[in-house]
This record gives C-alpha cells, structure tokens and sequence, in this order.
C-alpha cells in the first residue's frame, strides 16, 4: 500500500493562480522520497493539501489507503509535518510544545511526557526544555519542530526545508536522525534546496514546476542519465600548456585549477592515467556542480520549454 | 529504543472518544495556563473597574439615585456589573486566544492533528468560559464587600452566568475567524459589545425607558441575560425568564453552527 497516492491534485487560489494541475504522485511506505522543484513550483500548497492546510480544488488524496475527504481524521493522525516556517508559541516553553502537538493527537499525556524525552535528548533539546521558544536558536527551532512532528509516531513524515538556514554540524545531525527514522519504517517526503541533501538521503524523487510533475524516479536511475560530469583538480605543480588528452575536455581556470570534463564512455582512472602520462600530478579532485542539481537544473528548463 | 513506532501505527479510532477527551484537555488547559500566567492583564482588571463602579456608581452616585424596583440602587447594579464582567472576559479571551493563533501560525498545530472542528471550538470555548466565570466570580466577591446581597436562585444564577459564558466564546470566536489584524479584534468589543451591555439594563430598569426605546430594548439580547441574572441574584427581572432562557439558548445554538461552519469551510484559517 503506498504512503501517499496524489491523483489529478489541482489548486487554483483565490487570485486565480493554478498551483497544481492535475498532479498524479505515488510514494511508496517505507521510502525516502525527495520532491524537488523551484521557489513557486507547488511544492508547499502539494504538502499543504496532503497536511490539510490547505483546500484543494480538485483531485484526490490517499494516505495509507485513507481517503482525506472521507477519512480526514485517519489521514492527519498518520502524517507529522515540519514546515519550512516556524509555527509554533513563541512564549511556550518547548516541552509543552511538543506536549501540546501530542495532547491534540490524542496522546495520553503520561505517554506524551515520556515520548517527549526521548526525542528531546535524541535531538539534543532535553536541556533546554523549559526554555521559551522565542530564546532558542534557529538550529533548535528546526529541531524542535522534527521533535513536535513525531510525538504521535506519524507513519508518514513530511519534512518541508527542514534544514533551512542550518549550520553543516547540525545540518549533519538532522541527517543522521532523518536516516534513522526511515530506518525504522516510516516513510519520509523531503524538499530541499540542498540537493546533496536529497541525493545523499533520497531513494526515489519527483522534480514539480508550473504545478505539475515533470519527472518522478529514483536517484539512481537519475544520475545514471549524467552524460557528463565536470570535475576540478587541484594541481601539485603549475601547468601552462594543456596537452591533449584524448577522450576528455580540459580547460584552464589558473595554472595550477583545471576543469575537466568525463563523458560516460570515460573513467576518473583513465584521466589520471592520462594525465600521469603527462607529468601532471593531481592534488586534489571535486564535482564543480551536483550531479543532482544538473539533472534537476536540465528537467526544470527542459520543463519550462515544453510548457506553453 | 525506537523513535518511532510506525509498525504499530498512530492512535486512531480504537479509542475515538478518549482521543476527543484528551484533544479537549489540552486545549482547555493550554487556555487556562495562558490566562492564568498573565493574571495582571486577565483577572485584575475587571476586579478593579468593579470596585470604581460600586464606588462611583454605587456609593456617590447611587445614594441621590434612590431605590430601583424596590431594590437599592448599588445592590440593582451588582447583576449588570458581573454579567459584564463576564461578557467582556470570555469574548477576549477567545478572540485575543484564537486570532494570536493565526498570527503566528501555530493554529496549524491543530488544523494538521485529527482533531474534529467541534473539539477544537469546545476547547476554546471551555477556556473562555473559565476565564468569564472566574472574573465573574472575583467580581462577586469584590461586590460582596460593597452590598449586602444574597443569592435568590443559585441554579439560574450560575446557568445564566455559565450559558452567558459559552455565548460570548462564541461570539469571540467568530469575530478570531474573521480578523485580520489585531484591530479587527476591538472593533466588536468596542462598537457592539459595549454600547449592547451598557443598553441592556446594567444600570436602570428598562421601564424607565420612554416609548419606543422600551420596546427597541427588547432586541437586544443581552437585556435578557442581564434581566435572568438579576432574576437569579436579587429576585427581580423586567423580562420573562423561560423567554430569557430560549432567547439565550437559541443564540447559543445559532453562533455554536455558524462557528463550526466557518471551521469546516476553512474560513480565515485555510488558504
């Protein structure tokens, strides 16, 4: 049974802007599931349906085989959601935040309390947890809110930008927790603007613009379809004449910074073989882009081309 | 240990009624903490005005004024004081409760958990019901040092004041939905609910009223639960009580669905 299954979701505001058209989207239980797309894309009023923040014009959802028209207290009590805003009471302590989330999912409050530990100590908060909301740092917040998402044990969890405006450590930490829950069995629905994020997390992904899907498929497969890959090398010693290397493109950026780039035909290890050849001796080597940010770069114009 | 237990699923249905239960606990509580922390802004005040009135109104003024149907003036003036009181307090605390919910978006809290539209408006009700009784009863206490009144009827006095509670939650409640900025939620208290209260008899008898202001009076509905008070209170009202009773209770009815209309369709709370 899948975790989510969206059918023909449309969303036309008040205003008249269609964020959706006719959506199909299907997120199987148990995976990690990235939706990507630009600032506008429909990304928020998609997880502001399933979430039921927002109306839908059109369309079905299912969450667990729960229908949100029919069974809309079935579908919330399955779903946690962190979103990409703070929404919580600023002048609450944050352990009655996460108490209150549980109370209104019907969690008895001694059950709350002890869940509440738990999460706080594994998100590093349980220190801090008399503290008002509005005293802790923006890192806490974020984790606060990922604490508060999964008090009632949601088997659906929607993490909205969670490590917006996060530091790289606690970005890291935030990873690690993601990676365990999933672990355990609960399916989790990513954006980000951190492609490395997705691609390092997500197993399978969907990049949404103008309100619709324009490609859905696992990470794999994806970067499978790289035809190049463009790499940096950092250079031991100066080089001022390229030398022809059969096979690979090279360009100067200074004369110890080349770029370089592998088609698919091509290995890393024939390019140092190459470049050994050559008296070249190569310090250090990185991807000048994500792979997934080309790929995601390339379908969102490819989309925008194909869009009247 | 494990995070999460998705293998035994959220709380849903196999406890329905207690999941309710423990939704409205929360909320009354979280309502009752929130006004209880702020005390000096919540229940002081209205202790306060009351002491000035009875002063004012009661002793210096109430003294050439002279009996009022058969009762004197300061001890006439006790229902309408704490009615008010009463009034004024449930209607803000839900309107000031609910409309900081949607400025600072944490209403989302409870638009995304299973909670029914009808929990959650109980919740915000109950918690403006507490804090109304609660001013109402300071404000009883503050009169007890002033009057020498007794309780009449205690059964009316504590529906009415109770029934009179819900009604003004309501009201808040619905003006919280509609509100855009804060000044949204003054305009009401201060262009309908005070001119309606201090018109509906707080301080006179509406048979002093000259045609056809006696008759206009009868529209307004706080006249009828201002008339019932003094009923359970002093013995005396200008109004039927059963007709107090059903003009109450059909407010109630008629604010209570509209409420839970809005909430459904989203109003206010849903894009």
């Amino acid at each position: 049974m899948p975790a989510l299954s969206v059918h023909q979701l449309s969303k036309t505001y008040a205003n008249g802007l269609q964020a959706l058209n006719a959506v199909d989207l299907q997120v199987e239980a148990g995976d990690f599931f990235a939706l990507l797309g630009p600032n506008g894309a429909g990304k928020s009023t998609l997880i502001g349906i399933v979430t039921s923040l927002v109306r839908k014009s059109g369309g079905r959802v299912e969450v667990f085989g729960h229908d949100l028209d029919r069974e809309p207290e079935a579908v919330r009590a399955n779903i946690g959601v962190v979103p990409q805003e703070f929404n919580f009471n600023l002048f609450l302590p944050a352990i009655e935040v996460v108490l209150n989330q549980a109370g209104y999912f019907g969690v008895p409050r001694k059950e709350a309390r002890s869940r509440a530990e738990m999460l706080l100590r594994k998100l590093d908060l349980w220190d801090r947890r008399e503290t008002e909301m509005r005293r802790l740092s923006g890192g806490m917040k974020r984790r606060l809110m990922i604490a508060r998402a999964l008090v009632h044990r949601p088997r659906l969890v929607i993490l909205d930008e969670p490590t917006a405006g996060v530091d790289i450590e606690i970005r890291r930490t935030m990873w690690g927790f993601m990676r365990e829950i999933n672990a355990e069995g609960t399916t989790i629905i990513l954006t980000t603007h951190y492609l490395e994020e997705a691609e390092s997390l997500c197993r399978n992904i969907a990049i949404i613009d103008h309100g619709r899907i324009q490609s859905r498929t696992d990470i794999a497969t994806l970067l499978s379809e790289l035809d190049t890959e463009t790499f940096v090398l950092n250079l031991k010693g100066r080089v001022c004449q390229l030398p022809s290397l059969g096979g690979f493109v090279l360009e100067h950026i200074d004369e110890s910074t080349l770029e370089v780039q592998i088609s698919r035909e091509h290995t890393i290890n024939g390019l140092f073989e190459a470049l050994s050849r050559n008296g070249i001796e190569v310090l250090s080597l990185r991807n000048k882009q994500n792979r997934l940010e080309k790929l995601f770069l390339d379908r969102v114009e490819a989309g925008r081309g194909a869009t009247p | 240990m494990n995070i999460n237990a998705a293998d035994k699923g959220p709380l849903i249905d196999a406890n329905r009624w207690r999941r309710y239960q423990i939704t409205f606990t929360t909320l009354f509580s979280k309502e009752v903490t929130r006004f209880s922390r702020i005390w000096i802004q919540t229940i002081l005040p209205s202790a306060i005005t009351t002491t000035l009135y009875f002063v004012i109104f009661g002793r210096l003024i109430g003294d050439r004024i002279g009996p009022m149907e058969g009762l004197a003036y300061i001890d006439f003036i006790v229902p309408g004081l704490v009615l008010m009181a009463v009034i004024t307090n449930a209607y803000s605390n839900v309107v000031s409760s609910f409309y900081s919910s949607k400025f600072s978006r944490y209403i989302e809290e409870l638009l995304v958990s299973p909670a029914p539209n009808w929990v959650i408006l109980a919740g915000y009700v109950a918690g403006g019901v507490a804090r109304g009784l609660l001013v109402g009863i300071v404000v009883l206490i503050v009169a007890a040092f002033f009057t020498s009144f007794s309780i009449h009827n205690i059964g009316v006095t504590f529906l009415i004041l109770l029934l009179t509670a819900i009604l003004f939650s309501l009201g808040g409640f619905i003006n919280a939905i509609y509100a855009n900025s804060f000044d949204d939620i003054s305009i009401v208290p201060t262009f309908v609910l005070a001119p309606l209260t201090y018109l509906g008899g707080v301080f006179y008898s509406i048979e002093l009223l000259p045609q056809p202001w006696q008759t206009l009076s009868l529209a307004n509905p706080i006249l009828y639960m201002i008339n019932a008070f003094r009923y359970g209170l002093l013995g005396v009202s200008d109004i039927p009580l059963g007709f107090a009773f059903l003009i109450i209770a059909i407010f109630i009815a008629a604010l209570g669905y509209y409420s839970l209309s809005l909430l459904r369709r989203g109003i206010g709370i849903k894009q």
